[in-house]
């Protein structure tokens, strides 16, 4: 089982990347990522088994820390939505350096 | 390894495969909404997967708060915003960038593949086999992740509170209407 | 340089020697407070100052220029009493604590040089310099001629710039120069010698531009300082051969490792020859002493005090210290003696064209340096200090008389409110009615500088020329080859050269005498009434020095004339620091010249010199003068020597402006603006720019290129794992 876990794990993980790099609304960016997550926390889950409970601990961690981001990021889009009236990604950029 | 029978195997791969269509068609959707819905069926696939794990309290967690929690903010901000119809913008412009995004990701596949070439991992820090059954057994589902959290675990588990202080505070801070109303 | 034991001097009034330079710097300090103080007071309607007295060539222009009414009143600066005690009684103090040193050292055993070390100055490595002062017998020498005649010269300056608003600034800076002289004859090192030679050369430039007010006098004391950085180039790069190839700077261990040179050798010479560059400069002869005429712009008493008797002198004294270098080089001695020869002539011949005062008696300075160091560059140590004192004797009295006759013409003109040039002979004349006293002093120095025997001059310039002839015959320079000819001939050329110099010395001294204090007078009648003899003052130090010029031969009789006294007085008092030099001159026996030959020599001398005065009194007609506004120009040779054979002008076109011009353009516009400025600071500026352009594309604020960079960045890190 460990193999095919892995697997489908990196599967998910790329795909969640490939939602990120392709889309342009900013919601479902962060849908993406969220669903990164849930293929991180696959693997912490298949590897718990020949290392520990620390694994499945570690998931709890991620979970919380992943509903922490989820609030703030959302605020986040929900201001810029308030100032911009859009959440498309091309037209939020005033991060310039 | 050697537990799973056919009985296992076969939902396991059932549920990956689910997995991988609904993530796909979530990836592939335009609607923020119906995003979110195909996302919630990757997550019970997951949740299914981590039953048969054998981490079925990191499933019910799974399932109250991601698909019931995280899922319903995500709603929540998407009807708030009415941002909920099939929306015409369209996304990276021309074929050029879906192909290297699609390139990007062969590339993390393949790197990942390379990363995990060494099999069944071995070791100093590698618990006996059956080690998971054995908590389980002991200890009940729940007190089988609980134990280490609030024992070995119990700094990180208060500064987690600490990060969801934080967020509430930001949360509210940011979301609120007017920033330059003086107070 | 460990002293083995204690030194007898140790026990005695020799051990305060550290007090002979703090008293002049103590003058220094209280009398430039005093300048200070007083000139923080001027205001335009100040009635304690009085006018500022000056005597240069534009003194005519500012009189034009109508900056005081003539009928002013002439007052004293402030604080001028405390002053007047002040400057030149820390110089009497210094020259008392002089002559008890002096005293103290004829009682004991000086063998070795009295060594006193205050603090360790610079111990770098294998450097190791001391503050410390050396007492033997030529500093002890140098240190009375030094304080002798700068108290004389203090006590005239307190009459002639008595009613200068400057007169505390005076005192200060010519007691600073006193200071720095006295470290420069103290010194124990090169290196102290070498602070003391700056500091001397700093105080001439302080002194020369004394009225900087008038661009004249400020760029006559910035050339003296220039030109004797020129020489100084020379005198460190001696100094640092010295130490690289003998490891050390003190006198005493130098002479002592002398061993380890070759005699005649490369090195010595290379050393004597750079040491001799900076004399040049300081000593003004040949080709850097185009400073000392220029700097006559300054008041007449630093005239006396720097460019007759102490500052120039530094040059000679050096090569004297040097002389155990200098008597291992036989090619450099002869390089010297035969500069000096060479200026001796030269500045003779545009001294008997001048008609400034003190021009002549510049050129005069310059011909006489010369000489001195004709009596060092064959070997004749001791006579060229000896020529050193009497030099400063009569040269010091000539300036000092130069000094009143002048200030006597500016009394004279301010009565009649004439602008002439109160310093051109060709306005004076019949003085000798007016200013008896002066008169008769400036006679005796004529004489003496002439070598008319028994004044002081004629024993020393005979020592020098006899030396020079016979070290033609029998000394390591006779056997030399000097740039392919013989040693012998040419210091048999220098001795003709010397002699044909003391002819025309003899001739303009007499022109000059007769010019301003013989012949009718060139002064209207009210400007006559008005000259009197300068103050006690000024008279009195000139008195001195005459009597000093009289009777200052005695120094050093040649053996012949041990009929008169002692012989030989100076020649065995220096004998412990320079006869072993002497000796190595003359191959290690001391000459002695067949009484035949020194009688002739001498009788050749004394002819030349009587010749030279007749041959002005009959040639010259002061009654042909007129004034110098009503004087035709020179024409032809006279017009040649007359403009100083141009050298100035030469020097500038040949090397003042191509050196300035390289400045301003390769220099400045080429290597300072556009390398150092455009290529380092503002190019890397531009590189530093240009990195930051580079980087700062990647900010481009599009949140999906940002997405893009953080995938990229992952297969990045992912890859050097997944590899290695």
């Amino acid at each position: 089982m460990l193999a095919e876990s892995l697997g489908l794990s990196a599967i998910l993980f790329v795909i969640g990347v490939i939602g990120v790099l392709t889309r342009r609304n900013a919601i479902i960016i962060f849908l993406c990522v969220e669903l990164m997550f849930n293929a991180v926390n696959l693997t912490f889950v298949a590897l718990s088994r020949y290392y520990g409970m620390g694994g499945q601990v570690f998931v709890l961690f991620v979970m919380t820390v992943a509903a922490a981001e989820a609030a703030v990021g959302l605020a986040i889009i929900i201001s810029i939505f308030r100032h911009k009236q859009t959440v498309d990604l091309r037209n939020i950029n005033v991060m310039k350096g | 390894m050697d537990n799973f029978g056919l009985f296992y195997q076969f939902h396991f791969y059932l549920f990956g495969v689910i997995a991988i269509v609904a993530a796909v068609t979530f990836v592939t959707r335009k609607s923020p909404v119906a995003a979110a819905m195909w996302l919630v069926v990757v997550m019970f696939c997951l949740a299914a997967e981590y039953v048969m794990l054998d981490a079925q309290f990191i499933a019910a967690v799974q399932v109250l708060v991601y698909a019931g929690a995280i899922m319903v903010i995500f709603i929540f901000v998407i009807m708030l915003l009415n941002l909920g119809e099939a929306s015409d913008i369209t996304d990276v412009r021309g074929i050029w960038g879906k192909l290297l995004a699609g390139f990007v990701g062969l590339v993390l596949i393949a790197e990942l593949g390379l990363l995990t070439r060494t099999g069944i991992p071995s070791g100093k820090y590698v618990v006996g086999r059956d080690y998971l059954g054995q908590q389980l057994a002991r200890y009940g589902a729940v007190g089988a992740v609980a134990k280490p959290l609030y024992q070995d675990y119990a700094l990180a588990f208060e500064l987690t509170s600490v990060i969801l202080l934080v967020a509430i505070s930001g949360a509210v801070i940011l979301g609120r209407k007017e920033f330059t109303r003086a107070r | 340089m460990a002293v083995s034991g204690v030194h007898p001097l140790a026990a005695t009034i020799a051990a305060w020697m550290w007090l002979l330079p703090v008293f002049p710097l103590l003058g220094f300090i209280i009398n430039g407070a005093f300048s200070i103080i007083s000139h923080a007071h001027i205001g335009p309607a100040d009635p304690d100052m009085g006018h500022g007295g000056h005597d240069d060539a534009s003194g005519a222009a500012s009189h034009a220029a109508g900056d005081h009414e003539d009928s002013h009143v002439v007052g004293k600066p402030r604080f001028a009493s405390i002053v007047t005690v002040l400057g030149p009684g820390v110089i009497f103090l210094s020259f008392l604590l002089a002559v008890g040193m002096f005293f103290a050292m004829r009682g004991v055993d000086m063998s070795t040089p009295f060594v006193q070390q205050y603090w360790s100055w610079m111990p770098v490595g294998d450097l190791k310099l001391d503050f410390a002062f050396q007492l033997d017998q030529l500093s002890m020498v140098m240190v009375l001629i030094v304080t002798g005649v700068s108290t004389l010269i203090h006590i005239f300056s307190i009459g002639y710039m008595g009613d200068d608003e400057g007169y505390a600034r005076f005192f200060s800076y010519l007691n600073l120069f006193v200071f720095f002289m006295l470290l420069l004859v103290l010194a124990n090192n090169y290196a102290l010698l070498y602070v003391g030679w700056e500091g001397v050369s700093l105080c001439s430039y302080l002194l020369v531009g004394f009225w900087f007010k008038d661009k004249i006098n400020a760029d006559a004391g910035k050339k003296a300082f220039l030109v004797n950085r020129i020489g100084d180039v020379g005198l460190l790069t001696g100094i640092f051969l010295l130490f690289a190839n003998l490891g050390s700077l003190d006198f005493t261990t130098l002479a002592a490792s002398t061993g380890s040179l070759q005699v005649g050798g490369a090195l010595v010479t290379t050393i004597c020859l750079f040491l001799f560059f900076g004399c040049t400069g300081k000593s003004a002869q040949l080709p850097l002493y185009v400073w000392l005429p220029d700097a006559m712009a300054g008041p007449t008493p630093v005239s006396a005090l720097i460019h007759a008797a102490t500052m120039v002198t530094a040059g000679v004294y050096l090569v004297v210290r040097s002389s155990f270098l200098f008597s291992m080089a036989p090619i450099a001695s002869i390089t010297v003696a035969v500069v000096g020869a060479i200026t001796a002539l030269f500045a003779a011949t545009i001294a008997i064209k001048q008609w400034d005062i003190k021009k002549v008696l510049a050129y005069s300075t310059v011909s006489q340096l010369g000489y001195m160091f004709i009596g060092v560059g064959v070997g004749a140590y001791s006579a060229g200090i000896f020529h050193l004192a009497t030099h400063a004797f009569f040269k010091g009295l000539l300036f000092l008389g130069a000094g009143s006759v002048i200030y006597t013409m500016h009394a004279a003109y301010h009565h009649s409110g004439n602008h002439a040039d109160a310093q051109d002979m060709r306005n004076m004349g019949g003085l000798r009615k007016a200013m008896p006293v002066t008169w008769i002093m400036m006679w005796i120095a004529t004489l003496a500088i002439s070598g008319v025997p028994p004044f002081a001059g004629f024993f020393s310039k005979d020592s020098i020329l006899n030396a020079a002839f016979e070290h033609s015959n029998d000394s390591i320079l006779s056997g030399a080859t000097w740039l392919g000819i013989s040693g012998h001939t040419v210091l048999l050329g220098v001795y003709v050269l010397g002699l044909a110099a003391a002819l025309l010395t003899a001739v303009y001294m007499t022109r000059l005498m007769l010019y301003t204090f013989h012949g009718p007078s060139r002064t209207t009648e009210t400007e006559q009434k008005a000259m009197s003899e300068a103050p006690w003052t000024m008279t009195g130090p000139i008195v001195v020095l005459g009597v000093l010029s009289l009777v200052g031969g005695w120094l050093n009789l040649p053996a012949i004339a041990a009929f008169i006294g002692p012989s030989g007085g100076l020649d065995k008092w220096l004998n412990p620091v320079v006869g072993s030099a002497t000796i190595a001159m003359t191959n290690g026996t001391a000459v002695e010249a067949s009484r035949g030959t020194e009688l002739g020599l001498i009788g050749i001398a004394v002819v030349i010199a009587i010749g030279g005065i007749v041959i002005a009194l009959l040639a010259l007609k002061p009654a042909t003068l007129v004034t110098k506004d009503q004087s035709p120009g020179e024409h032809g040779f006279e017009k040649v020597l007359a403009e100083k054979y141009y050298v100035d002008e030469i020097y500038e076109d040949g090397i003042v402006h191509p050196a300035f011009m390289t400045a301003k353009n390769v220099l400045w516009r080429g290597l300072d603006v556009g390398i150092i400025d455009n290529l380092f600071v503002n190019g890397s500026a531009a590189v530093a720019r240009g990195f930051a352009w580079v980087g700062a594309q990647i900010q481009t604020g599009s949140t999906g290129v940002y997405a893009w960079g953080i995938a990229l960045g992952a297969i990045v890190v992912l890859s050097v794992f997944s590899f290695r």
